[in-house]
């Protein structure tokens, strides 16, 4: 194969910890209440159009977009509205959901519920982009942005490029190699329904060479797609960063501050790809994904195929539990994942993983100072200099810190993750950007 | 010889020269500045805190001239610092009556000490208060309630805020200035600047927990549950209840302690009252600090004595 390809500046290799790589996807039972969050896209929240009392069926638009970065969101399970109130989200905060009892597993008409793969792609690219936006369709590696916003580049700019991101960079996590294995062909065709859609020729599926068997298995059934091709990538985090993934992929440096489009790139996930083909292909909108239970201490590591609105609770069950030694309980991956405050909270469109973390694993090591290795300058993929960013931040420099590209700082964690010293350099980089971000916001303003 | 008679001719001439360039420009280009800017600048405290709104003293000084010129007032115009002595002063100087201010102090609205709301996860990170509100709720669970992380003894100039290891809450002296930095400084916007009151007696509702009561007191025993009870006993008009939370206006509030005795939750507080007679089962409730030193530390430490502090942390998730 010679050498592989990945993005040049900075990246950092944790060790894969993949356990769950090898255990096929399994549906996990419908839970018994749902709970659908109002809030599971990156922007404005829906709108609920259901209310106490209303009987629902499994795809039933129960809450419209809220805005145009927004996404609609549809029940997950049938059943009868109990009530639209606030429950406690991952990070502690209440947030309104629609809860619903569930009662039998009623899908509405419309949904395709065969195994049957449809191949010809009927819709036009307009009805295709119309359709991603009726199902409510958000970029499922985790940033949850809404995926029709992205189907429509700005006027005056054109893609020329798709690239879905099979990378899945984050140790732990195995949702979309599984996807990749199982779901191979339906994964292909909704690239092709994208590429479609953006009106482009050419389509990569980057993938790093940690899964070869998924580089096996999609590049045989990629030779009957036009336009289609496999990379095998090194293996190397953050590559499944946007910005990363292009320049590993198709050598395109996006500039700062700017987004892919701006070089002609459109990037999605495997798991976005995938839910894009069954709504096009089946009218089925997003309602289930499939989610990754792991951790060294958990008995059973599994990837499940889960409605949104289950409690994280029920997933940590069904593969064997809390363990006695969990020291943290992460939803995403070990990198640029969040801590859960309550394994209660629901399952949400972004959930790409839950990783029990046992107790020695999961303290941070007592803050040392700096010993000015510059590390953390050479493993930065943006090219940024994270100690002198968290040195500013501290001080409250803010202006220096939008100077220094403050807010092209991706959150990927290489720095902290290299840091000999443990500084919680990123910590100190995401209070920077949020305050420099108050700061531009309401320069702009005036 | 000659050479040093021809370098001091030259070197004089040159200063003349530009010594008569320097007396035109000056007078040209003179700018007038009203002395009674000093004379102002003079008796404010230099503490250039920008309490009064302004970036430094130099610039209320030149604000409090320019509107005692214009509008015969200092209306607007506070040096929270100073106080009203000082104030007087500057009226003096300018010649205006000035209308005295209540003084006022920083009050940390948030009892949820380690003991009233314990710990249910622990917290690594940065010890910033504004990252960890992005972050998460706060280790007790509460989403309004105090962080701990002392965002506000950062912005406290005066060395007035103080954290307290016991209770995990910030703690304010009579240091504070009330020029506000704190209130900047919190997220959560739990600190509000009230009048100190008559012998600095002072009554508040230590929560701003706006969550229904069922869910407030779930996480925090000291939680205003929006009960009502004070609203209804207050003869005074000064309690409003707006979205499960009670809130005293300080302005009507005659500090008659009806309501501090009808909370459920012991969540509104007296300071610096003298110890009620003891009353059946009431009295060691709220037992709150002798008239001195003032302290809001003692509240809280009466308070918490009902409870052993248990040190959370090693059997925290």
């Amino acid at each position: 194969m010679g050498l592989l390809k990945t993005f040049k500046l900075g990246g950092v290799h944790p060790s894969e910890n993949k356990l769950s790589a090898q255990v096929p996807i399994e549906a996990l039972p419908i839970p018994k209440k749902a709970f659908v969050s109002l809030g599971q896209n990156l922007g404005a929240p829906s709108k609920p159009i259901v209310k106490r009392g209303d009987e629902v069926k499994v795809g039933q638009l129960i809450a419209m977009a809220g805005g145009f970065i927004g996404a609609n969101i549809h029940s997950p399970v049938s059943g009868k509205v109990f009530k639209i109130d606030v429950v406690l989200d991952s990070s502690g905060f209440r947030r309104p959901a629609i809860i619903i009892n569930v009662d039998g597993d009623e899908w509405m008409e419309n949904i395709d519920r065969t195994n049957d793969i449809v191949r010809e792609i009927k819709a036009s690219p307009e009805e295709i982009i119309n359709k991603v936006k009726d199902a409510g369709i958000v970029g499922m590696g985790g940033a949850t942005f809404p995926t029709q916003v992205k189907l429509t580049p700005p006027p005056g700019k054109t893609a020329d490029t798709l690239i879905i991101n099979g990378v899945e960079c984050e140790p732990y996590l195995t949702a979309d190699h599984r996807v990749m294995l199982e779901r191979g062909e339906e994964l292909l065709i909704g690239t092709e329904i994208l590429m479609k859609a953006l009106k482009v020729t050419k389509g990569f599926i980057g993938i790093e060479n940690n899964k070869p068997d998924a580089i096996a298995h999609l590049s045989m059934l990629a030779k009957d797609f036009k336009g289609i091709e496999i990379v095998p990538l090194k293996v190397k985090y953050p590559q499944g960063g946007e910005k990363q993934l292009i320049k590993a992929v198709v050598n395109r440096e996006v500039p700062s501050g700017k987004l892919p489009i701006e070089v002609g790139c459109v990037v999605q996930n495997v798991g976005t790809t995938l839910a894009v083909y069954e709504a096009v292909q089946k009218n089925k909108p997003l309602f289930e994904r499939v989610v990754t239970v792991t951790g060294k201490g958990v008995s059973k590591p599994s990837n499940f195929l889960v409605r949104t609105g289950t409690p994280i609770s029920e997933l940590i069950e069904a593969a064997g539990g809390v363990p006695d030694n969990t020291g943290k309980v992460i939803g995403g991956g070990p990198m640029m994942g969040k801590s859960l405050l309550s394994i209660d909270a629901p399952v949400v469109k972004g959930t790409s993983g839950i990783l029990l973390m046992r107790m020695d694993e999961s303290h941070r090591k007592p803050e040392q100072s700096c010993i000015r290795c510059s590390k953390c300058t050479y493993v930065c993929p943006m090219g940024l200099e994270p100690y002198l960013l968290s040195r500013v931040s501290k001080l409250g420099n803010y202006e220096m810190a939008e100077k220094e590209r403050i807010m092209d700082c991706i959150e990927c964690g290489s720095c902290q993750y290299t840091c000999p010293a443990a500084i919680p350099l990123l910590d100190y980089l995401r209070l920077g950007k949020n305050k420099t971000g108050q700061l531009i916001r309401s320069r702009n303003k005036k | 010889m000659n050479i040093i008679l021809i370098a001091i001719l030259a070197l004089g001439g040159i200063g003349v020269v530009s010594a008569i360039i320097l007396y035109f420009v000056a007078s040209k280009f003179k700018v007038y500045e009203d002395p009674k800017i000093d004379e102002v600048e003079e008796i404010l405290p230099s503490a250039n805190c920008g309490g009064c709104g302004f970036p430094g003293c130099r610039a209320f000084a030149e604000a409090t001239v320019k509107k005692a010129k214009e509008e015969k007032n200092l209306d607007g115009l506070f040096c929270p610092v100073g106080g009203n002595d000082v104030m007087q002063k500057v009226g003096e100087t300018l010649d205006l009556e000035i209308e005295a201010k209540d003084p006022m102090i920083a009050v940390i609205r948030c009892n949820g000490s380690h003991a009233n709301s314990p710990g249910k996860v622990q917290y690594e990170g940065v010890s910033s208060c504004s990252f960890a509100h992005a972050l998460y709720t706060g280790e007790g669970g509460c989403q309004f309630g105090c962080l701990g992380l002392g965002d506000c003894v950062d912005a406290c100039e005066f060395d007035a805020i103080h954290m307290s290891d016991e209770t995990g809450l910030p703690v304010v002296n009579n240091k504070c200035t009330a020029c506000g930095a704190c209130v900047e400084a919190c997220p959560r916007d739990i600190i509000e600047l009230r009048k100190k009151g008559p012998k600095e007696k002072r009554i508040f509702v230590s929560c701003v927990n706006k969550e229904k009561g069922a869910v407030a007191i779930k996480n925090c025993s000291v939680a205003c549950i929006g009960c009502g009870k004070c609203e209804k006993v207050c003869n005074f008009d000064a309690i409003t209840i707006t979205s499960f939370l009670s809130y005293i206006d300080f302005e009507k509030c005659v500090l008659c302690r009806k309501c501090v005795e009808v909370c459920p939750t012991n969540s509104i507080w007296e300071v610096n009252f003298k110890p009620r007679k003891p009353k059946a089962e009431k009295a060691p409730k709220k037992e709150v600090a002798e008239a001195k030193p003032i302290d809001l530390s003692k509240g809280k430490a009466a308070v918490n004595s009902k409870d052993d502090n248990n040190d959370s942390g090693a059997d925290r998730k």
